[in-house]
């Protein structure tokens, strides 16, 4: 193995459109937890609850961009970031919420907001502090540069670990056979 | 035997009551799977289309799933599971069309006919949209009308069209002189030159024996004529040592290859070459069966070649003891491709010749081991084949004797793009480009594609390089691009041309030719980023080395040549040294704006980060 770099590595993470199950796997390396925090620092992150992005060298985004918000994100990790990499299937493909694509917006928006059972006088919601959706949901490469791909649904625990500790000690990051899957 | 009716008889007669059943078709054709293909083309004159329950009855005559049946109709480009129009109009879309605008006719076209291009008019009458090269390279603008070949098209001509169509008046009784097609021979050489009456060959190679024959096909270094070069008598001798009887001779007349067209010329004027050629390959084989695969493109050319057919077997050259030669049997029948580039790949195109999707095989075992039905099979190009003649005319020596060290012989070429006197030529090997460029009339030439969509794009300082195996290989295309056209777009018709014909059987093609035509469209459309061609050398070295045939590994050679050669093409199209989305953001929301009745700030989004600092 290559030497550890000589200072911890900045690590950002956050969800776009995802279902954090991509973060819960992430939880799931357990104990390398430990091994993990020797080796890096978090930045933002739902673990460190840190707003605002800074200067990292590793951001992974869970998720594709399905709203204004995301794209907003996302582009303020591609700008802090050295290396960004889409976690999981909805990152790299749009996943399930790209489910929606096949369908007009105005049609998704008016199922919920004004025709559900139950629902009288429902509007489309409007407020200003709301993002507005996109017309389709993306796969993260399709707004900004993306430098690494990690496939799954989410990601096994013991994948995502063998890439960041790739990434970290300076290989290409690479998964092969039962870590591979896209599923 | 029944007549068989050419699709022009139907529509001459656009008939309310079908002049065929299905019945008849399924009885022409013994109801054998095998032939479901070949079931399939003739079921469709029927209605024009094969609509679902006939599909379900051809399925339970032959005792095969529904499902394959489907299968195989929904593979080829030229059999249809939805209605068409009774006219059924293709333009070529091969680049040599589009400089000669190809487009503007189909517009044209569609505009006096009240129709959308690729829908079916409301009465039915008539359905307008593109097709693959066509082979008519050297006399284009060109269009497939329910099969058949119109050459030459300009405003005129297309006007003419739109009032015949308007009238329903026949292809029968549409001017002649749109369907002469011209073989435009502009330089012969040993085989153009040759007058042989037909089996002045045979008998010289039956006057050898049949190892004789093969010693003197060794002896001449005859080399497939398709682009792979393959030592055609290695070939000959694989099957004929192969275990087996009933071995198999096929002609590959699947010329699909955009920009070639010297096989058509061959087959219209040439027909007994290339039959008597068969012959030959049957005589040192051994083989009992043969099978011409002629592209659906070419299917005008049927009538004539099933007629020097029976002439030849009137005259005793195929049939049983050929030329007296006992248990020398031989005979040969057409079959139809349907439109599907990659059938022109021998295992794909013996999996068509078996009724099957175009989907090409593993290999080995090879098709000489186990080829048509198992069976050992010689697959051969229709040029590779009429060569064998001069072999068994002059002896192999004589043959081995013009050309260069390793490509023994001459080859036809056809030329086309800018340059003033298109068509056929026939050198040499070993002739340089220069030479060949200064021949046909070009000026001014930027480059040449060689060896059509899946060959090699030279640019000008390659000019002295020589077409030969050892060299410059090609399957005989040669397209010339002057100073005024954008090789960028050429790279991205091919491109198109391959996403469209990939057989969707592997992955890395599939997806790969449709990521690869994304990026063009991507750089095409006003959006490309120094990214873009960064992920363009990913995905081209991704299609060479992971594709199941040589289709998907081709696919991105136009690319790779001229991003190498014509780089600044590609570069004053990026519009971002970094990253560009293919899509405006800012126009993603306007639904969602719409409906929320938003236009603060928050709505919108600006296209380029930069803009949002």
């Amino acid at each position: 193995m290559s030497p550890a770099p000589a200072r911890k590595l900045r690590v950002a993470t956050t969800s776009l459109a995802g279902c954090f199950g991509c973060h819960m796997s992430f939880l799931d390396i357990d104990e390398h937890l430990f091994e993990l925090v020797e080796l890096i620092e978090f930045d933002r992150s739902p673990l460190t609850d840190i707003k605002e992005v800074g200067p990292c060298d590793i951001g992974i985004i869970e998720g594709g961009v399905c709203n204004a918000e995301n794209v907003h994100v996302l582009r303020e990790f591609r700008r802090n970031c050295k290396t960004l990499i889409a976690l999981g299937a909805c990152a790299v493909n749009g996943g399930l919420p790209a489910q929606r694509n096949h369908l007009p917006l105005s049609e998704c928006l008016r199922e919920v907001y004004q025709f559900r059972p139950g629902i009288a006088n429902g509007q489309i919601p409007n407020d200003p502090e709301l993002p507005l959706p996109l017309d389709k949901v993306r796969p993260i490469h399709e707004v900004v540069r993306i430098d690494y791909f990690l496939p799954g649904c989410p990601p096994s625990g013991p994948a995502i670990w063998k890439f960041l500790t790739d990434l970290i000690a300076g290989r290409t990051p690479r998964l092969t056979g039962g870590l591979l899957h896209y599923d | 035997m029944r007549c068989v009716l050419q699709p022009e008889v139907l529509v001459s007669a656009l008939p309310s009551v079908p002049l065929v059943t299905l019945d008849d078709v399924l009885q022409r054709h013994s109801h054998d799977p095998t032939r479901l293909l070949q079931i399939l083309i003739d079921a469709q004159e029927i209605e024009g289309w094969l609509p679902a329950p006939s599909l379900t009855r051809i399925a339970a005559a032959l005792h095969i799933p529904r499902a394959r049946v489907e299968g195989v109709a929904g593979f080829y480009s030229f059999l249809y599971t939805r209605p068409v129009g009774r006219y059924r109009v293709l333009f070529s879309d091969n680049i040599t069309d589009r400089m000669l605008g190809n487009a503007e006719l189909l517009d044209a076209l569609c505009r006096k006919l009240w129709i959308e291009p690729g829908k079916v008019s409301e009465d039915g009458l008539v359905s307008v949209t593109t097709t693959s090269c066509t082979g008519l390279c050297d006399q284009g603008p060109a269009m497939l009308v329910n099969g058949r070949a119109i050459g030459q098209l300009n405003h005129r001509r297309i006007n003419e069209i739109a009032e015949l169509i308007r009238q329903q008046r026949p292809l029968d009784l549409w001017p002649a002189e749109y369907f002469s097609i011209d073989d435009n021979i502009r330089r012969r050489d040993a085989l153009l030159d040759l007058d042989m009456p037909p089996g002045a060959a045979l008998t010289a190679a039956i006057a050898r024996g049949r190892d004789g024959w093969l010693a003197e096909m060794q002896a001449s270094n005859l080399r497939g004529r398709g682009g792979a070069g393959f030592a055609t008598a290695v070939k000959w001798a694989s099957a004929r040592n192969a275990p087996g009887a009933q071995k198999v001779i096929v002609c590959n007349a699947d010329e699909g290859e955009p920009g070639t067209f010297k096989d058509r010329v061959l087959l219209n004027s040439f027909a007994d070459l290339v039959f008597e050629g068969m012959a030959l390959a049957a005589w040192a084989v051994g083989a009992s069966e043969g099978f011409l695969y002629l592209r659906g493109e070419y299917r005008y050319l049927r009538p004539q070649l099933e007629a020097v057919l029976a002439s030849r077997r009137q005259a005793g050259l195929l049939g049983t003891s050929i030329l007296g030669a006992p248990g020398f049997d031989f005979d040969i029948q057409i079959h139809l491709g349907a439109g599907a580039y990659v059938c022109g790949e021998e295992t794909a195109l013996l999996e068509s010749l078996e009724g099957k999707r175009g989907t090409p095989r593993i290999r080995p075992p090879f098709p000489v081991i186990k080829g048509y039905l198992g069976r050992p099979t010689v697959v051969n190009n229709v040029e590779t084949l009429a060569k064998t003649c001069l072999v068994a005319l002059e002896g192999g020596e004589a043959f081995a004797a013009t050309g260069t060290a390793q490509s023994a012989g001459t080859k036809l070429l056809s030329i086309s793009g800018d340059c003033a006197a298109p068509g056929i030529y026939e050198y040499p090997f070993g002739v340089p480009i220069a030479r060949i460029l200064e021949d046909c009339g070009a000026s001014d030439t930027q480059a040449v594609q060689v060896g059509g969509a899946s060959g090699m794009c030279l640019a000008s300082y390659e000019f002295q390089r020589r077409i030969a195996y050892e060299d410059v290989p090609t399957a005989g295309a040669f397209m010339i691009f002057d100073g005024t056209r954008d090789l960028f777009d050429v790279a991205r018709a091919f491109v198109h041309f391959f996403a469209h014909e990939s057989c969707g059987f592997c992955t890395p093609c599939r997806v790969g030719t449709a990521l690869l035509k994304g990026f063009m469209d991507k750089l095409a459309d006003g959006h490309g980023a120094k990214a873009d061609l960064t992920d363009i050398d990913w995905l081209d070295r991704l299609l060479k080395n992971a594709s199941h045939c040589g289709l998907g590994s081709a696919a991105p050679n136009p690319v790779i040549d001229t991003l190498q050669k014509f780089r600044p093409a590609y570069e004053r199209r990026l519009v971002s040294l970094d990253f560009e989305p293919a899509f405006d953001l800012d126009a993603a929301l306007a639904e969602a704006r719409q409906l929320t009745a938003r236009d603060d700030p928050g709505a919108h989004l600006k296209t380029h980060e930069e803009e949002e600092k």
